[in-house]
């Protein structure tokens, strides 16, 4: 352990006592502790070393790991590309300290090797913020309208910079009341745009979200979630955001939710939403977490196509016979008139209203605009695969999950099944509507948690016969069960309900 | 219908729109409502600008007043109480080549939707903005608005409204990169379409307060403006609002007033025992933010794929 040795002579008696006590107790693990003087070392070069010092450990590391520096300070300079070159020199010349005391005190090195030339050669990395923010320009959309909010800004910070360079716009609105009706005209206007935001943030759009379900306009709405409620937890994971996307809006409101699991799922899963929003004439939520937002990996470089894009507005004259919402018998999809089809004039509205878009309060008017609006989810949910199964389709535990807690359930699941035991995983991409083959799923196994990052047991309004876990996904990413526990009896005896 | 041009030739149009055409479902206001006078102002300043009814929008929140996207033959979108603004904002942001007018109430627009009166209002988008400001919330039945003037009885508070009421005037005028700033009374037909016209005509967010009568919940408002007409003063100006010597007649109380000059304008709005009708503030040079908001709208699915292809290549090993 390389352990910063500043505190071992701090001026407050009480910070020295509990270094020492933090030292032995590091000693007593059977640690072997390398106590450095890195505020020492950083201060030759900087009055401050609290700005930079990350700079001064990353040139030890580098040494120690035995990673090309060149490289690494190409990337410092790439991240302050935007300060001046002061800047710049200052992070390279801790940098270099750092490289050169490791080299002159820590006496070993480690070697990692790196992947094979050609998957560097067809690899990206980012976090899923930014994916997220990729897959917005690669879905053809133009249009984001945010208001800043952690963990989800940084999508929109990365936004401001790249999203000229395929003709978008970041609209930071007044609020994110304001942020969703403005992604909602652009939508209703026929530029399908994106609305990326947080927990607290969904909570202000609810009315809007509902609005875009009873009159049907397309919309993307990115959620990455946060520690809730209230201002919660800003910056750390959760998944508690699911009831409230799923079922938040007065009234029956049929959406869909889509949930990713992997930075390339950040990118690919927007592309995916835009093009669900039109074809069924819905807002689609994609959620995400501050787990995905921040994690930088490396990701396979997604193919780029035209084919992603939103077509051009559709401009042409629109056939007077066709009626606003002309919802299909079987389906509940229809086509919608865009603003500039001649013929196709019509008054959208959020009250209840008929297929001719005219206000309508009647049992029968409200009875097949709630038909139809479900039976598009119906409707998609027919075209859906069941998820695949991690591990044996049979066994003695099932283990559901969704977005950022794959890697620790897959990995929990490896460790199980190594240990003997007959568990397996499936991940759900869609959570409403829900991927089909569940049933079968949990049939073929006696036991079936729900494993989300949460305090509550919301996943079993979900999935019928479930009992729901909580994962901690800590930073050895080890899924932890912990409340509640199930009754041996339980465990033993497979539930019927 | 056919008009001949400076050359002599015939300038023949393809499509010729009559006031027919920008009529919606009957409307079912009550009868009496300050309502009826301002749609058919709407109606006749996009006939007499010849608005093709497929590129004009109009949007409105909750309330009575928004329902007049529904008595028109354009698109439109009635939405949610108080967030038109947000919505027509949006609607310009990406289609610049749409003309879109927005129907608002005093509730809609100076109460739960006064964060987007303001920030819209600072945007300066090309729209046209109506606020039907009859002084109380008449779709819900007589609860106080923000403009409800003191003392006046509603069924939030049945002894008057408590606080003096709020001057919508000052606050806009207040705003950074403001550009068009009326009042108008809903009763007068031709300073009523004199004002709605120009703020159609101007390029940016034009706010028209309209003072609106409910004979049904607050007819006093509205009759001690037409028994007392020395309470309005009219605004004279070569680059104010052009009427008629019959117009002048019935609002003997009348001063010149430039409406390039804000300090004025802020002086005139602030004086509340007199309400001044016509253009109170009008800047054509104020930064756009819809210009602004529709750039890349030119871009190819080439130039796209190029540019994602660039946008990927930021990330690579
Ligand atoms: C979120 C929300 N809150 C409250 C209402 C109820 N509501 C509808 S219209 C309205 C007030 C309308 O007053 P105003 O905007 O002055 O319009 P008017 O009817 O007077 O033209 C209210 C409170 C609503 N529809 N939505
Ligand atoms: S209640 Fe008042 S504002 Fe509403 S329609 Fe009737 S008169 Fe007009
Ligand atoms: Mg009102």
């Amino acid at each position: 352990m390389l352990l910063e040795n500043m505190w071992a002579e701090d001026p407050e008696p009480k910070v020295r006592e509990q270094y020492a006590e933090a030292l032995a107790d590091f000693k007593k693990r059977g640690l072997i502790v390398h106590e450095l003087p890195i505020q020492q070392e950083c201060l030759k070069l900087v009055t401050d070393p609290r700005k930079g010092k990350n700079m001064f450990v990353l040139g030890m590391l580098c040494r120690i790991y035995n990673r090309d520096a060149d490289k690494a300070k190409e990337e410092i300079a790439k991240i302050f590309r935007k300060k001046s070159d002061k800047v710049i020199n200052i992070n390279h010349d801790l940098f270099d300290a750092g490289y050169g005391f490791a080299l002159d005190n820590i006496g070993y090195q480690f070697s990692i090797t790196t992947a094979p030339e050609d998957r560097l050669e067809s690899a990206l990395v980012m976090n899923g913020n930014t994916a997220a923010g990729l897959g917005v320009m690669a879905a053809g959309i133009e249009l984001v309208s945010m208001y800043p909010i952690t963990p989800a800004t940084s999508a929109s910070h990365y936004l401001a910079d790249d999203f000229p360079l395929t003709g978008g716009f970041v609209h930071q609105a007044e609020d994110e009341i304001a942020a969703i009706g403005f992604a909602i005209g652009a939508s209703y206007a026929g530029k399908t745009a994106c609305t990326i935001t947080s927990g607290p943030g969904i909570a202000l759009k609810t009315e809007m979200i509902g609005l875009a379900v009873m009159a049907e306009i397309p919309l993307v709405i990115i959620n990455v979630q946060r520690g809730g409620p209230a201002t919660g937890l800003p910056t750390k994971v959760e998944q508690g955001d699911l009831l409230a996307c799923i079922f938040g809006a007065p009234g029956d409101a049929p959406k869909v939710v889509l949930a990713a699991s992997t930075i390339s799922e950040c990118f690919h899963f927007v592309i995916l939403a835009r093009k669900l929003a039109e074809s069924f004439r819905t807002p689609v939520l994609i959620l995400t977490d501050a787990n995905l937002a921040t994690g930088v990996q490396a990701i396979e470089r997604p193919e780029a196509t035209d084919e992603w894009f939103a077509p051009p507005v559709d401009q042409s004259k629109w056939d007077e016979n066709v009626l606003p919402y002309d919802w299909d018998e079987k389906t509940g999809l229809s086509e919608r008139p865009i603003p500039g089809m001649r013929g196709g004039e019509y008054i959208l509205t959020g009250l209840a209203h008929n297929r001719n878009s005219k206000i309508a309060y009647d049992t029968k008017s409200n009875q097949e605009g709630m038909d139809m609006r479900s039976r598009k989810l119906a409707a998609l949910a027919a075209t859906l695969k069941p998820p695949e199964v991690h591990g044996d389709p049979e066994g003695d535990l099932l283990i559901v999950g969704w977005g950022s807690t794959i890697g620790a359930i897959e990995e929990a699941v490896d460790l199980a099944r190594d240990a003997g035991n007959k568990v397996s995983s499936v991940h759900l991409r869609f959570l409403s509507p829900m991927e089909p083959g569940l049933k079968t799923a949990t049939r073929l196994t006696h036991h079936c948690p729900v494993a989300r990052t949460g305090a509550t047991h919301s996943s079993r309004t979900c999935c019928g016969r479930t009992r729901s876990w909580i994962l901690t996904a800590g930073p050895r990413s080890r899924a932890t069960r912990c409340h509640p526990p199930p009754s041996a009896g339980s465990l033993t005896k497979p539930s019927n309900r | 219908m056919f008009g001949l041009k400076g050359d002599w030739s015939l300038d023949v149009k393809e499509r010729y729109f009559t006031l027919e055409d920008y009529c919606g479902a009957e409307p079912r206001w009550c009868t009496g409502c300050g309502d009826h006078g301002i749609l058919a102002a709407v109606h006749r300043v996009c006939r007499d600008a010849q608005l093709k009814p497929e590129k004009t929008v109009a949007v409105s929140g909750i309330g009575c007043s928004s329902r007049l996207p529904h008595y028109m033959n354009t698109y439109g979108f009635h939405g949610l109480h108080g967030r038109a603004l947000p919505v027509a904002c949006g609607v310009k942001s990406r289609r610049p080549d749409l003309d879109v007018w927005v129907a608002t109430g005093d509730g809609d627009c100076f109460s739960i939707g006064a964060a987007h009166w303001i920030h819209a209002m600072r945007y300066n988008m090309d729209l046209t903005l109506l606020v039907f400001d009859n002084g109380i919330y008449g779709l819900t039945k007589k609860q106080t608005s923000p403009t409800t003037p003191l003392d006046v009885p509603t069924n939030t508070h049945p002894s008057g409204a408590l606080l003096p009421p709020l001057n919508p005037l000052t606050v806009t005028l207040g705003i950074t990169n403001i550009s068009f700033v009326a009042q108008i009374v809903d009763w007068n037909a031709q300073l009523r379409h004199e004002v709605i016209r120009m703020a159609h005509a101007h390029k940016g967010t034009s706010f028209v307060r309209i003072i609106q009568r409910c004979p049904v919940y607050v007819e006093s408002i509205g009759k001690a403006l037409q028994d007392e007409p020395a309470r309005m003063q009219l605004l004279t100006h070569e680059k104010g609002v052009q009427v008629d010597d019959s117009v002048k007649r019935q609002f003997p109380n009348q001063a010149e007033h430039d409406p390039s000059d804000i300090h004025a304008a802020r002086q005139l709005a602030e004086d509340e025992s007199v309400l001044p009708l016509g253009i109170l503030y009008h800047n054509p040079d104020a930064p756009r933010y819809d210009l602004m908001s529709s750039v890349g709208l030119e871009m190819t699915a080439e130039e796209k794929l190029a540019g994602l292809n660039e946008a990927l290549d930021h990330f690579a090993i």
